[in-house]
């Protein structure tokens, strides 16, 4: 059973984000990026599958870039078998990123292909469902437990409040992960050291990535402020709001 | 203009609010750019139909009453290929993201994820993604048939919950090749305590910094006689239970008062609190989303506040 797992940075929203001077896009030269939280999980998914024995092989794909290979080398070191990036372009939206991956995949074998179930950048769509149907293989997203038998994995979905549905899915397919069983691990920096030295990083090429999302962004700025909030300047103040409104 | 379909969401026999949202947001939009109001069911929700009165008409595309990702997606697909509409409306909710990116990629046409708003424009409709964490709006114009994934909460339920008598036409869908299948739903445990019929909550986020540090929390709460809440990422680490997370995937609450502490105010978290009478948001951040919805806000550190708050109650 091999699970590739599909990476990606995206901006640290502890930054200031600003749009940059087209007005369509963030300014991306001063902020800092960080692993998808939601891949995060999808990885340590996948960790936790093969260390129950269920799961072979792990290897962990990416788009090359800023900080790609510190990426995947930290992937490794938490418990991914391989890395590959892919090189050659640079996909604008979930469409061709998608693509990029699609084109990859599609000469490489899987049982299962994680992905984070969403992130804070997708405009034009998941990249799960996208992947999915590029491949031509089932996609379940908001995936938060996983158990394979044989050729099927009978995974939990889950809906608001609480609720999951249960479902049997044929292998290969997508998994959008919502959570792992635990929260995602950290590899010691002497580890990744170590991994960057010995372990080697497969480059392929991401192919053409298509005709991308059939949209684009008109204009982009931070949300208008509305009456926003009373700002309180010290405890007192809270303490007179609990008041009035009876909590006190 | 042509139609805007709407895919309605159901659960155990209950259409989601998302459905009657949306309707409301389509039965406005059409009546600016014509076209028809059309609400799609599955399963056997087609005998509800007289819910779905913000509809000109409703396509029933029968099938399982058991949300499938595969089936559902499929089905969605071939409705869509088949009446060619303006634009498709669809949750973006758990149900939703299993349809909308799957069904406009293979009918190679635009999706737009997070839609906080959608207005009329031109010959088509302009979408307003609420994307980075709720920090950054992007507008994108589709004109044509594109499918806007519409954010829980973006629009007014009561504007789309109307009855009446719309016309139902059955529609022979694809369903897929079978390749997901449904086994069971199943119900969330039960916690120590229901935070949906608190009156007052004290919910902590991320901006906590440490499991230890709930305590602190905890404290306040129980000096005003509140609940503890919290936001996904804290169950996700382990720190809190499920039965205790506000928002998508955690429980819908409207308290008299709710107090967040070190919660940034991701839309996903929003959409579980919004409704909450009085929301007063305690963050370090001051350009945090959770301002935008707070009724009351402090700038300061979570720990010297509540530390002073709770002695000065003492």
């Amino acid at each position: 059973m091999k699970i590739i797992v599909l990476l990606k940075q995206v901006p640290d929203l502890v930054e200031d984000l600003e749009v940059d001077a087209s007005g369509k896009t963030l300014d991306t030269d001063d902020i800092k990026f960080k692993l998808n939280e939601y891949d995060d999980h999808a990885l340590e998914e996948a960790i936790l599958l093969k260390e129950s024995g269920a799961v072979d092989e792990i290897i962990a794909m990416a788009v090359d870039g800023n900080g790609t290979d510190k990426m995947l080398f930290t992937a490794i070191a938490k418990g991914a078998d391989g890395a590959v990036k892919l090189t050659g372009g640079n996909p604008a939206d979930s469409h061709e990123l998608g693509k990029a991956f699609s084109n990859v995949l599609a000469s490489e074998s899987y049982d299962m292909i994680f992905t984070g179930v969403q992130s804070v950048d997708d405009r034009d769509g998941q990249l799960g469902p996208i992947i999915g149907s590029y491949l031509g293989i089932p996609c379940v997203s908001v995936v938060s437990g996983i158990k394979v038998s044989g050729d099927t994995a009978v995974i939990h979905k889950e809906y608001s409040g609480g609720m999951m549905g249960e479902f049997e899915v044929d292998l290969p397919a997508v998994m959008g992960i919502q959570a792992a069983k635990q929260s995602p691990r950290y590899a010691p920096v002497s580890k990744i050291r170590q991994v960057q030295e010995t372990a080697a990083i497969k480059e392929v090429s991401m192919g053409d990535l298509g005709s991308g999302s059939g949209s684009s962004v008109a204009s982009m700025a931070p949300p208008e402020k509305g009456a926003g909030s009373e700002m309180l300047e010290d405890v007192e103040e809270l303490i007179d709001v609990l008041k009035d409104k009876g909590v006190i | 203009m042509g139609d805007i379909l709407v895919i309605t969401e159901h659960l155990k026999g209950e259409f989601q609010d998302i459905t009657f949202e949306m309707l409301g947001k389509a039965k406005e939009l059409t009546g600016i750019s014509g076209g028809q109001c059309v609400a799609v069911t599955f399963g056997s929700m087609n005998g509800k139909a007289d819910e779905l009165g913000a509809a000109d008409s409703v396509i029933s595309i029968g099938g399982s009453d058991d949300f499938n990702p595969e089936s559902y997606a499929a089905a969605v697909q071939s409705v869509v290929s088949a009446k060619s509409p303006s634009l498709v409306m669809v949750g973006s909710t758990s149900m939703g993201m299993d349809i909308a990116s799957s069904a406009a990629t293979a009918l190679n046409i635009p999706a737009v994820s997070y839609c906080a708003n959608i207005s009329a424009s031109g010959s088509g409709f302009s979408c307003t993604s609420s994307m980075y964490g709720g920090k950054m709006n992007a507008v994108t114009n589709v004109d044509g048939p594109a499918v806007a994934m519409v954010l829980a909460g973006a629009f007014n339920a009561d504007a789309g919950r109307i009855s009446g008598s719309p016309t139902v036409e059955d529609f022979s869908a694809d369903f897929g090749a079978g390749k997901i299948r449904f086994k069971q739903l199943i119900e969330p445990e039960s916690g120590d305590v229901d935070i949906t019929q608190s009156e007052i909550l004290v919910a902590v986020g991320r901006g906590i910094g440490s499991k230890d540090d709930i305590e602190l929390a905890e404290e306040l709460a129980e000096v005003l006689d509140a609940d503890l809440a919290c936001s996904r990422p804290l169950v996700d680490a382990g720190w809190m239970p499920k039965a205790h997370q506000v928002g998508k995937s955690g429980m819908k609450v409207k308290p008299k008062v709710y107090i967040a502490l070190g919660i940034s105010g991701a839309p996903e978290h929003i959409e579980g609190m919004k409704s909450s009478s009085t929301i007063i948001a305690i963050n370090t951040d001051k350009n945090a989303p959770i301002f935008d919805v707070a009724h009351y806000g402090m700038t300061e550190d979570l720990f010297d506040v509540v530390e002073e708050l709770v002695e000065e109650l003492e």
